[in-house]
């Protein structure tokens, strides 16, 4: 704990870099995956392959990603670019599968009922389906935004910033202090970031909260998947 | 692209699969590391997943105990706990065992809360008692989720168990860190490709094995019921 109070500013200047390249990757799969998982919905052989390319991209260790892709795109190897990359990598795949699982849960009857009264199938998409679907989106993010904060810390093995500097360091070092700094920093952040986006979809899906409370559902959270490390 | 024709001649050279330090030792080394952790992991996940499932309650405790634990970066703990007790291959097994415990705390607690309730209740008026439907009821009718659990965990444990090489084990990931130490880039792919292959196989049978598991559709009977015939 010393070092931690010690050292607080460099701490927080690490954190910084290691939050960018967390939540930008996800920004990205974001990005990517809303509309490509909303296209390919309803087209099952796409939806299939998607799937399947999705899982393969999966299966692959971040370090070999972090590793492998500067010799892919001509970068080079202390390019943080490269984690973002990687990053965007798992979360696209994930993402890719988690947008049509979460229009799956959206209720046929209100789709039924918004093309009923004369809704274009984007309109439909962008008013209807997609803001219904979010507690299961908001719950998949919230999983890839947690696991994200922590694969960061890989980065630092091959050279880039962020907080797992300080596990690198410390363990050349032999100084544990430092070790336990950068973990605390880690859960810290990536609690508070999960706290935040709980809050956003709160926000956001103010139906939810009157919904039955004692039913036996499981919570999304609990069945989406986190990435390989 | 010559690093990638590197590495491949470097894979496919039947001298490089035998002895201590050949690819066939490395896969070995890193399966039994996996193996290890994950078998850990589920000793300990598995009794909190069945029992918490089973009482249908404590929700809450599950969902922040899988949260905090997928905050704590892998890398943190490893180089704390070999710092702490030395080098060794306890300090990456346990720093994999609490990698592997969320999914599949996860994927038990909600196989077995997702379990119909009607089905339950029935089960206990007939006079099953609470160990009997455990077993008989509830399990066989949430093993697809609770071994999508461990084929999470046991994906995420191998694509980690690649870190072990940076505490000076065995396992593949000794290709990649030997290969960044020496910039031999092409060394570092073979390591890359080894644990992502690999990762894929493992994950391919575990996918089998879940879509045996799915009840009443008989793909687990090991001989027809000739008496009912």
């Amino acid at each position: 704990m010393r070092w931690l109070i010690d050292n607080f500013s460099t701490v927080v200047d690490y954190s910084k870099t290691h939050l960018y390249l967390a939540l930008l990757p996800l920004l990205i799969g974001l990005l990517i995956a809303v509309p490509v998982g909303t296209a390919i919905r309803n087209v099952r052989w796409l939806r299939r392959i998607t799937l399947t390319l999705a899982s393969i991209a999966f299966t692959i260790p971040s370090l070999a990603l972090f590793v492998t892709i500067p010799q892919l795109f001509g970068l080079k190897t202390l390019d943080p670019l490269n984690v973002v990359i990687a990053l965007s990598v798992y979360a696209t795949a994930l993402l890719i599968r988690a947008v049509p699982e979460a229009l799956d849960s959206v209720p046929d009857n209100v789709i039924d009922a918004s093309t009923a009264v004369g809704f274009t199938p984007l309109r439909r998409a962008l008013t209807v389906e997609l803001p219904l679907a979010l507690p299961v989106m908001i719950a998949n993010i919230r999983v890839i935004a947690v696991t994200n904060i922590s694969l960061v810390s890989v980065g630092s093995l091959i050279g880039i910033g962020g907080l797992g500097v300080l596990f690198k360091q410390g363990y050349d070092r032999d100084y544990p202090d430092q070790i336990v700094a950068g973990i605390i920093a880690i859960v810290v952040l990536a609690l508070a970031l999960d706290l935040i986006l709980y809050l956003i979809g709160r926000f956001l899906t103010p139906w939810t909260r009157t919904s039955t409370s004692n039913s036996s559902k499981v919570p999304a959270v609990l069945s989406a998947e986190g990435e390989p490390v | 692209m010559s690093i990638f024709t590197g590495a491949w001649d470097f894979i496919v050279d039947p001298g490089n699969w035998s002895g201590d330090t050949g690819i066939g030792t490395r896969i070995l080394q890193h399966l039994w590391y996996s193996v290890l952790a994950v078998a850990l992991s589920a000793v300990i996940a598995v009794p909190i997943g069945l029992l918490i499932g089973h009482l249908r309650r404590g929700e809450i405790v599950v969902v922040s105990l899988v949260n905090a634990l997928r905050s704590l970066p892998t890398l943190g703990l490893l180089t704390f706990l070999v710092l702490l007790m030395g080098l060794g291959v306890m300090p990456p097994i346990l720093a994999l065992v609490i990698l592997g415990i969320p999914p599949l705390l996860a994927g038990t607690y909600a196989g077995i809360a997702s379990v119909d309730r009607g089905v339950v209740e029935a089960a206990r008026a007939m006079g099953m008692t609470e160990l009997q439907i455990l077993f008989r009821v509830e399990i066989p009718n949430a093993l697809p989720l609770i071994l999508g659990g461990l084929r999470n965990a046991t994906l995420q444990v191998i694509a980690t168990a690649t870190v072990a090489a940076y505490v000076n084990l065995g396992g593949l990931g000794r290709y990649i860190f030997d290969g960044l130490a020496l910039y031999k880039y092409d060394r570092v792919v073979v390591g890359a490709i080894l644990v992502a292959v690999v990762a894929l196989v493992v994950d391919g049978l575990l996918a089998l094995v879940v879509w045996a598991s799915v009840p009443g559709t008989g793909r687990l009977r090991r001989t027809p019921d000739l008496a009912r015939l």
